[in-house]
């Protein structure tokens, strides 16, 4: 175990890497074959996802850091640089990311098997799956920006090709050229500013371009290249066009690890704005520039989805709302330890997570709220795979009666819409009231937009549930029932998370949000320090 | 809960649970107490629409998804008029709104930095 763990960093991204290779082989063998080597690779990722989270909240969340190979790292070396090795380096804020994707690649992979037992082209499929699985793992762990880059690259390539799979339905075709084209453009942006970085510091280490970087011009235009790149890449309005396309049109269990895809984007921007730059640059303004994007995004996501009439676009923009939530909560945090240092200095910090300032509780929310996302978006998108399967049509103007035969399924959409919107006592309500707290105090208005479009997102769902659960039984839905045991299995588990996190949120606060919300408050320095020595 | 500095007070996730278990439970003695002598099938289950007869096919029963909130919508149309012109499905204008928005950024992140 302690070897496992010793190597998580790198057998996370190895691992789904091999097996995306090996699965086209493996297919050859038989589906049988090739899905329980897909199954124990998923399950072996989410042990030592799980394994890796254990060892790093252990510790409060401190940085690690892993060379390639498990060597000891020592530094400096002589000459003082940097040695030219592969590092990952691993905190609080990394190892909650790599739960979340451990959570619904799982999930995914599971409801993958019966989706697509009737289909061809699984092999590729599972393929490019857990090519995507490998990118997420690599950008949330890696210490370097320009493996953060190559990782960036590969779930660009991995989300096009899944998106666009479906190549005998044009739709499908044009959201793949779409997903490519837009992620391209991010990743393009996100290497020009890391040239840029690298031609002014000399450095692609995190840690090291962090202890560099002093915000001079050059610096300023490579965050502001980074902040727009992954924003885009994360679904940020107004950069989010290609969103709704990409989740409406990809396979139902892809959409759920798109939104992880998504997520791992949010997680780039996040390590970029607190330890890349962090403390050292004037932060305010980087605050108010996530909260109106965030605001944006929250508002203008679910309007839209109010007004859509296909179910998977429907629950796109909702994803795509509940990005801006998660943005709002950190940009909240960020705006207020921007205030807090240019008050009262970089060590106040310390003492304002002590006194839990509103701006650490509004960083809580907006990474509580990554989880729980991630749990009820993917429970809706499995959902909506089944009733797309049954009714035949993504139009809710033509479904409806589904419930009287597929009660499983209607209870579990119910239940991920409640909890997606924030109705108490679920997961979604327990991120989003410290979203709301934390934001009032900044400022009310913050709050009131947050609270509004959260009923707006009920609304939403509401709309959705009426339009395809209830009604009349028909001579169409005589023929619908709950899916195979192997759909439902997933959605089971998703439903069980939603329920014990929204039950007991404080025991899942303290122990993971809490070491992940502070390695991004405080853990500039030792993210550093960890590569640096004591620095 | 490490997070609130408020406490959860009324929203107490624990409380809401048991009242959604009170309300099932209290749904299920109203229905369990009904009248069972109702005949299925006869005029006694039939579904009141306002005194009209009940249409003979029942898909025109359902209001459809885009018929629940048609007033608010309406209402809001002046919004969705310019919300919806900015969805136009079309690449470069999805190009052209994140060039935008990076000028944006920039020049802030130079002008204030």
């Amino acid at each position: 175990m302690t070897a496992l763990t010793t190597h998580a960093p790198v057998l996370l991204i190895a691992v789904p890497l091999l097996g995306a290779f090996a699965a086209p082989l493996v297919g050859k063998l038989g589906r049988g074959v090739r899905n329980t080597l897909i199954g124990l690779i998923v399950l072996f990722v989410a042990l030592l996802a799980a394994l890796l989270a254990v060892d790093v909240f252990g510790a409060g969340g401190a940085p690690t850091v892993y060379e390639l190979g498990g060597g000891t790292f020592t530094f400096p070396l002589s000459g003082g640089q940097i040695p030219v090795r592969i590092l990952f380096e691993v905190d609080g804020m990394s190892a909650f990311m790599g739960l979340i994707t451990a959570l619904i690649v799982l999930t995914g992979a599971v409801f993958s098997f019966s989706y697509w037992k009737e289909r061809s082209g699984g092999n590729l499929y599972f393929s490019l799956f857990l090519l995507l699985t490998a990118g997420i793992f690599g950008m949330q762990l890696t210490g370097d920006m320009f493996n953060f880059f190559v990782f960036l690259e590969i779930t660009s390539i991995a989300a096009a090709g899944l998106v666009g799979f479906r190549v005998w339905l044009k739709q499908s075709q044009e959201a793949g050229f779409k997903v490519m084209a837009m992620y391209t453009l991010s990743g393009l942006l996100v290497l020009l500013a890391i040239g840029l970085l690298y031609g002014q510091h000399g450095h692609l280490n995190i840690a090291t371009l962090a202890n560099s970087i002093n915000g001079g011009l050059v610096d300023m235009i490579a965050l502001g290249l980074l902040l727009t790149g992954l924003a885009m890449k994360a679904g940020a309005v107004p950069m989010h066009m290609w969103a709704p396309d990409a989740y409406g049109e990809a396979p139902a269990p892809t959409s759920a690890v798109l939104v992880a895809n998504s997520q791992a984007s949010l997680y780039g921007l996040f390590r970029v704005l607190f330890t890349l730059f962090g403390v050292g640059v004037s932060a305010s303004a980087l605050g108010w520039i996530l909260i109106v994007l965030a605001l944006l995004t929250i508002f203008v996501g679910v309007t839209m989805a109010l007004i859509q009439h296909d179910l998977k676009r429907l629950i796109a923009y909702g994803a795509v709302s509940q990005i801006g939530y998660m943005m709002l909560g950190v940009g909240v945090g960020l705006a207020r330890q921007a205030s807090i240092i240019a008050s009262s200095g970089v060590d106040a910090l310390s003492d304002a997570a002590t006194k839990l300032d509103f701006g650490l509780v509004s960083l809580q929310g907006g990474i509580f709220h990554m989880l729980n996302d991630a749990a009820c978006v993917g429970l809706l998108f499995f959902a909506s795979g089944v009733i797309i399967r049954a009714s035949g049509t993504r139009d809710l103007n033509r479904m409806g009666g589904l419930g009287h035969r597929m009660m499983w399924t209607s209870i579990f959409f119910a239940i991920g819409a409640v909890a997606l919107a924030g109705v108490p006592p679920f997961n979604g309500f327990a991120s989003k009231y410290l979203i709301y707290e934390a934001s009032f105090q900044l400022s009310p208005f913050l709050a009131v937009i947050a609270v509004l479009s959260s009923i707006l997102l009920l609304a939403v769902f509401v709309k959705a549930f009426q339009a395809a659960f209830l009604g009349p039984k028909t001579d169409a839905t005589a023929h619908v029932s709950d899916p195979s045991i192997g759909m439902m299995v997933p959605m089971a588990a998703l439903v069980l998370v939603i329920i014990v996190f929204g039950l007991f949120p404080g025991f899942f606060v303290d122990h993971i949000v809490t070491p992940a919300a502070k390695a991004l408050w405080l853990g500039h320095k030792a993210y550093i320090g960890a590569v640096l020595g004591g620095i | 809960m490490n997070g609130l500095t408020s406490g959860f007070g009324a929203w107490n996730p624990i409380a809401w649970a048991l009242l959604f278990v009170g309300i099932l439970v209290v749904s299920f003695i109203v229905r369990a107490r009904g009248n069972k002598s109702y005949k299925r099938g006869s005029g006694q289950t039939k579904v009141f629409l306002s005194g009209n007869e009940e249409p003979a096919d029942a898909d025109s029963l359902h209001v459809r998804g885009d018929h629940l909130y048609w007033g608010m919508i309406d209402g809001l149309s002046a919004y969705y008029r310019r919300v919806k012109a900015w969805h136009t499905g079309i690449f470069s204008d999805y190009v052209a709104w994140f060039v935008g928005v990076l000028a944006v950024v920039i020049v802030i992140l130079v002008w204030v930095g």
